[in-house]
């Protein structure tokens, strides 16, 4: 049985909007009772249009963020409410790749600084030592040593993510949360990212948790998946289901919504209409209800709960699946 | 069937600290009437250039066109003077761009910004205006179109503007519709009204579209044939069924490739090594030769030549040149 790395229960997050001179401060629930666990080795995508509360799930979980309720455990241990002075630790554990290679590399640094910094903080390794250590990371991810003592507005994008890897992997960690990663890059270039994500959790035995708005990207890379909308998880499970059977008709109509790439292949097409509502002020009932294409009575008013869907590991919260 | 627009050996160049700067270098392809045409290739291929370059939007900027023609309903648009362009632009072509938000004014309202164009081309009173404004909000499927005219850009969300940008881009009939990317600033469930509600309209009033996109799940369901763009120049032209079911440019192959397909059980994605060439810093022959598995020795020296393969495709590849050659040998 594969050990769990990360569990996260009952997860909410919400944010409190300024008042002006002439209205009230307002809460934004970002995230709303998010449950999901990580087994070691594996890959789970949380997937979702904007402001579905994605990335904020993960900014809690590395714990960038302070999450208002629920809990989070990671390697058996539970860090929701840790302190900063006691978070380094977990820091070595988990690690960050981020959507702009262009915004999350300081410009200022040579590459060598740039991977080595997690080093410096986390380590008590020589200069030579590090040098050494930042060497076969470049060579990890596919450059070579000589790039070490440039800087990054002197590499491509593609690059660039590769050196955002390097640092993200240097620590050794367990977990590598992915936002987004290869969203700012072309196609020829995001598969050259995807290959080598891929490779480097088979080499290093790592779990991502990996975030993206892209259904395809989602599935190649997958183990499981959770597709979340305003906020909270509707339908989680093996990549399997989700893609052949989908239940929940929001992961059905953001299937169908996705292009594919087969000029011969014309399918029957499900058009949400409208748009997707402001978290600040959330649909009553489920909060899906005001697009579903099978909205009925009780949705408008009751929040459905999560239930086991297809198989063991498959949930969904929906009223149709009474 | 009717051309209605050829771009022929197009050249785009942009003058700094006095060096030129060539970024369109030889452009060709045509559109019928009717139909949508997909010009795809990855940032910095010079796809979105070519769509400035035809509607000669370059002011402001160094750019201007060096060569080659755009010959739109039988004249060349290179001669036009900016005077000329103004009544082409708007009224017998028309641009969407990707960023809607950027693209209206934020401090003008819908209704008012509808007006320009309308009043601008369309000889009709001010009461017919409105009307037709509201006819064609009403056509791009904005719900209380009475009431939209009078709000700003900023109250309305990323797929209702783009629906406002379509609006006007249609509003005066235009024969031949740019759209820049789109759909690529928008989230996939709004992507699909959009499409939708752009084929929908293409139908009907059968103008001709051309597509610009980086994304080939779009390329595959909107678009009749395609032109694949790479370093300034269109590497390969085809139907869109022929393009994905037997590519023929190494390049296409690769781009193909690189998509993760819903449903296809794959390992590993084929990629395509290396990264695009600096416009600045052009390698010297087939500009893809060095990020080619197939490339020869003569890819390094010479550029490829255009090869008609039949039934309108055409293909600027050495493997493809020199198969034809063997076989007339």
């Amino acid at each position: 049985m594969p050990e769990t790395l990360l569990k996260i229960s009952g997860l909410k997050k919400s944010f409190t909007l300024p008042g002006g001179m002439f209205s009230k401060k307002r809460s934004l629930k970002a995230v709303h009772d998010v449950s999901f666990g990580i087994e070691q080795g594996t890959t789970y995508s949380l997937v979702g249009e904007s402001g579905c509360g994605k990335s904020t799930t993960g900014r809690l979980i590395s714990r960038l963020l302070t999450p208002s309720h629920g809990e989070i455990w990671i390697d058996g241990e539970e860090i929701s409410q840790k302190k900063e002075s006691q978070l380094k630790l977990v820091r070595k554990k988990v690690q960050m790749i981020f959507q702009d290679p262009y915004a999350s590399l300081n410009p200022r640094m040579k590459v060598r600084e740039i991977i080595a910094e997690p080093l410096v903080i986390h380590t008590k390794r020589s200069k030579a030592e590090r040098n050494h250590l930042v060497s076969e990371m470049l060579e990890v991810v596919g450059l070579t040593e000589h790039h070490a003592d440039r800087y990054a507005h002197e590499f491509s994008g593609g690059q660039r993510q590769r050196i955002g890897i390097a640092r993200a992997l240097i620590m050794k960690p367990k977990l590598i949360i992915a936002d987004e990663p290869v969203s700012a890059l072309d196609v020829s270039i995001q598969s050259q990212i995807l290959n080598l994500l891929k490779d480097l959790q088979t080499e290093f035995n790592l779990t991502y948790l990996f975030i993206s708005h892209d259904l395809s990207v989602v599935e190649h890379i997958s183990d499981n998946i959770g597709v979340m909308y305003l906020g909270t998880i509707v339908e989680s499970g093996p990549k399997d289901v989700i893609f052949s059977n989908p239940q929940h008709p929001y992961t059905k109509a953001l299937l169908s919504s996705v292009p594919v790439p087969d000029p011969r292949l014309r399918r029957e097409r499900i058009v949400l209409q409208g748009d997707l509502p402001s978290p600040v002020n959330p649909p009553s009932g489920c909060r899906f209800h005001t697009r579903c294409p099978a909205c009925m009575d009780i949705c408008r008013t009751v929040e459905p709960e999560v239930k086991k869907g297809l198989a063991d590991d498959h949930f969904v919260a929906c009223h149709l699946m009474d | 069937m009717e051309k209605l627009l050829q771009v022929n050996q197009l050249e785009t160049q942009f003058t700094k600290d006095k060096q030129k700067l060539k970024i369109l270098r030889g452009v060709s392809f045509h559109i019928n009437k009717g139909e949508v045409l997909g010009l795809v290739g990855e940032s910095g291929c010079g796809k979105s250039l070519t769509s400035l370059s035809i509607m000669k939007l370059f002011k402001g900027t160094s750019g201007e066109i060096s060569g080659g023609s755009i010959s739109f309903k039988g004249e060349d648009l290179t001669h036009k003077t900016e005077r000329e362009m103004r009544k082409i632009r708007g009224k017998q072509m028309a641009m969407i761009f990707q960023e809607p938000m950027t693209s209206l004014n934020p401090v003008m309202k819908i209704g008012e910004q509808l007006l320009e164009p309308i009043r601008l081309h369309l000889a009709l009173n001010e009461k017919q205006a409105k009307e037709h404004v509201i006819f064609i909000l009403k056509k791009v499927g904005i719900p209380r179109a009475e009431e939209i005219v009078y709000e700003f850009p900023h109250q309305l969300s990323g797929g209702m503007r783009q629906r406002i940008m379509i609006a006007m881009a249609m509003s005066c009939n235009p024969q031949l519709l740019i759209a820049d990317e789109p759909t690529t600033a928008l989230d996939v469930t709004i992507q699909a009204q959009i499409l939708e509600l752009m084929k929908q309209l293409q139908r009907e009033e059968g103008m001709s579209v051309l597509l610009i996109t980086h994304d080939l799940g779009v390329v595959a369901e909107m678009c009749d044939r395609v032109a694949v763009m790479y370093a300034g120049r269109v590497v390969e032209e085809a139907n869109v069924f022929d393009l994905f079911e037997s590519p023929q440019h190494p390049y296409t192959k690769g781009l193909i490739g690189s998509v993760p397909k819903i449903g296809q059980r794959k390992d590993k994605l084929t990629s395509i090594k290396g990264n695009v060439p600096d416009p600045g810093n052009m390698p010297k022959g087939c500009k893809f030769a060095p990020r080619c598995n197939e490339a020869m020795a003569i890819c390094l020296e010479e550029e490829p030549h255009a090869t008609d393969l039949g039934n309108g495709r055409m293909c600027s590849c050495w493997m493809i040149e020199e198969g034809r050659k063997n076989v007339y040998a």
